[in-house]
């Protein structure tokens, strides 16, 4: 056998008494973990499915039925999350690019901590900075794209006077889940093998060139799982959203420039949920697992996605 | 090196025009993805300025000293805010390190089989559960105990809890799978018995990086501002029970300031913005120290 093959895996056999209670203990933490996600779903279900038999005047904002409420609530979550991806993604590229392929070595460590730091700040602070730093700002290019690009469906519409759109929550999303990007970029960007670096600068090809033909066929598959782990956060983030956003209930639409606007699941949780009571509150815990399963299910892809890339790693 | 000609394109007999369009592409490549790290560095910028410039206007004794009890307009402070910032952090790491790293030990050192990828498989959905779903999964729990309506501090720790537990055990685990199996084999090669090997050998090397990995998990959770809106509330006084009636943390104090603003508008934004400084330089500050004690108490590497 290996050195060390039957170190961790332990064996039954001959096993002391301590080391059977030591396994027991365990066990158990593993166990706990698992009965911790059974509960979840156990509780969610079973304080959630009430509110799909309701009916209207028991669900908020006078819904008459869980889909009616739920429909634009999810479109609104995916909506949001998929420009903040779309934002987000590129700039993250670049973000890890320099770090891993321009910046010195030396500064690589301190760089990368940095852009870390984007990933400490709490929501709520991004909330209040873009309420009341970001949107501000925006509302004066919003009435200038209004004006000038209005004919584009995008931009159609009564531009609002606030800043406090989609396209601004988007923005701020994009901000927040930019580390997380960053970092898996930065992670896959260095592990391409020297080989083929090496190989494309030989042969005379410049940096970019040398990214494009080396590091990025190396990277695609981590750059997909980054951007999925992104997506999945970017859905269940609540409280920037909550605040930045001035929700319309019900609405379901593409424009980004409103003063009305689709709201998010995650969101509209937080709104309603403290002055919630009865059926209402059903509902929105069934919101939650709803919300629950499309995350668990953009997780799901992107660890598939970086599982087919590196089998056993 | 490889990195010293990257910049200039090769000296190859190619046709003119090639080569400079290719050093073209090259230039604004560099400059590109230069200016978008720079792009990306300047929400950063702003945010930390605005906290600082704004949050200093209130950052005072008074705002260490005093909770929010009868107060309207300007004056008044985070002090419950804080003290219950402590509490349900402190339940947190009571609730999820013992969980989270025992767990750790078990993948490591005992898991084998179905039963260990599934652990595996799960932490890994637990990282991506939104906190607002933890908040509804202790709203749901507890309010089978305490009725509907319920508010309370251990229910919040118990939904940040969920949060925490999976940062732990995927630091623990990458700690434990650092230590070189030589220092087990040489535990087991004295007869020591597996359970105090791992209690005297390898969790003891490993220490430094666990307790890293816990600072990088309170950092994570007591920013959280969701889950605690929904179960803990929010109150504008001093809460020292975990187990009873509303308890407010620094960032539900930050939204609620935001969300309940009284006729002096700049008072309370003055105040979400002290509150916010306060928080993130204790985010900052936890992050700091999490990397020093992973560098200065590490094992010493031969």
């Amino acid at each position: 056998m290996a050195p060390g093959g039957s170190l961790r895996g332990g064996n039954k056999n001959g096993e002391r008494a301590g080391d059977r209670a030591a396994r027991s203990i365990a066990t158990a933490a593993g166990a706990t973990i698992l009965v911790a996600l059974a509960g979840v779903g156990i509780f969610l279900l079973a304080r959630g499915l009430p509110a799909l038999r309701a009916g209207e005047g028991d669900l908020p904002d006078g819904a008459t039925n869980f889909w009616q409420l739920a429909g634009p609530l999810a479109f609104g979550s995916i909506w949001a999350a998929a420009l903040a991806l779309l934002f987000a993604v590129p700039v993250a590229v670049a973000v890890a690019l320099f770090i891993t392929m321009y910046a010195p070595r030396r500064f690589a460590g301190p760089l990368g901590a940095i852009v870390d730091l984007l990933a400490a700040i709490p929501s709520v602070v991004y909330g209040l900075w873009g309420l009341m730093v970001f949107a501000p700002l925006t509302a004066g290019l919003y009435g200038w794209l209004g004006d000038r690009v209005g004919w584009f469906p995008l931009f159609a519409g009564k531009t609002s006077a606030t800043g406090r759109t989609i396209l601004t929550a988007a923005l701020v999303l994009a901000i927040m889940v930019l580390p997380i990007i960053a970092s898996v970029c930065r992670e896959v960007f260095i592990q391409t093998p020297t080989l083929s670096v090496e190989a494309a600068l030989a042969l005379g090809a410049t940096r970019w060139e040398m990214i494009r033909m080396a590091v990025f066929p190396f990277a695609r598959s981590g750059i997909v799982s980054g951007a999925m782990l992104g997506l999945g956060r970017a859905l269940g983030e609540t409280m920037a959203v909550a605040m930045v956003l001035s929700p319309t209930p019900f609405l379901m639409t593409f424009r980004l420039l409103n003063s009305t606007n689709p709201n998010t699941i995650a969101a509209s949780i937080a709104q309603n949920f403290p002055e919630a009571y009865g059926m209402e509150v059903n509902a929105l815990i069934g919101l939650g697992l709803l919300l629950f399963a499309i995350t668990f299910a953009v997780n799901y892809l992107a660890r598939r996605v970086v599982a087919r890339a590196h089998p056993g790693g | 090196m490889a990195v010293i000609a990257l910049d200039r394109a090769p000296a190859i007999a190619l046709p003119r025009g090639i080569r400079r369009s290719r050093r073209t592409v090259n230039a604004t490549a560099t400059v590109a993805i230069t200016g978008l790290f720079v792009l990306a560095l300047v929400p950063l910028g702003s945010l930390l300025w605005t906290a600082a410039s704004r949050g200093l206007a209130r950052f005072d004794v008074e705002f260490f000293t005093n909770s929010m009890l009868g107060v309207v307009g300007g004056g008044g402070g985070a002090l419950h805010a804080i003290v219950g910032t402590g509490l349900i952090t402190g339940a947190t790491i009571l609730l999820s390190v013992p969980v989270g790293v025992t767990a750790a030990v078990y993948l490591v050192e005992y898991g084998r089989g179905w039963f260990k990828r599934t652990v595996t498989f799960l932490v890994d959905v637990m990282t991506g559960i939104p906190s607002i779903v933890a908040g509804l999964f202790a709203y749901a729990v507890f309010s089978l105990i305490l009725g509907p309506g319920m508010r309370s501090g251990v229910a919040g720790a118990l939904a940040l809890s969920l949060l925490m537990i999976p940062v732990v055990v995927r630091s623990s685990e990458e700690m434990l799978r650092l230590v070189p199996d030589e220092l087990r084999e040489a535990s087991y090669a004295l007869g020591v018995p597996k359970y105090r090997t791992i209690l005297k050998v390898v969790l003891p090397t490993s220490i430094s990086g666990i307790v890293a990995g816990v600072m990088i998990g309170i950092a994570r959770i007591v920013g959280e501002t969701a889950p605690l809106l929904l179960v803990a509330g929010y109150t504008d006084v001093m809460n020292y029970n975990l187990f009873s009636e509303r308890i407010t943390t620094l960032p539900v104090f930050i939204y609620s300031q935001w969300k309940n603003k009284g006729m002096d508008v700049a008072a309370y934004d003055d105040r979400a913005w002290t509150a916010a400084l306060v928080l993130i330089a204790f985010v900052l500050l936890l992050n700091l120290v999490s990397r020093l004690v992973a560098r200065l108490f590490a094992p010493k590497a031969r």
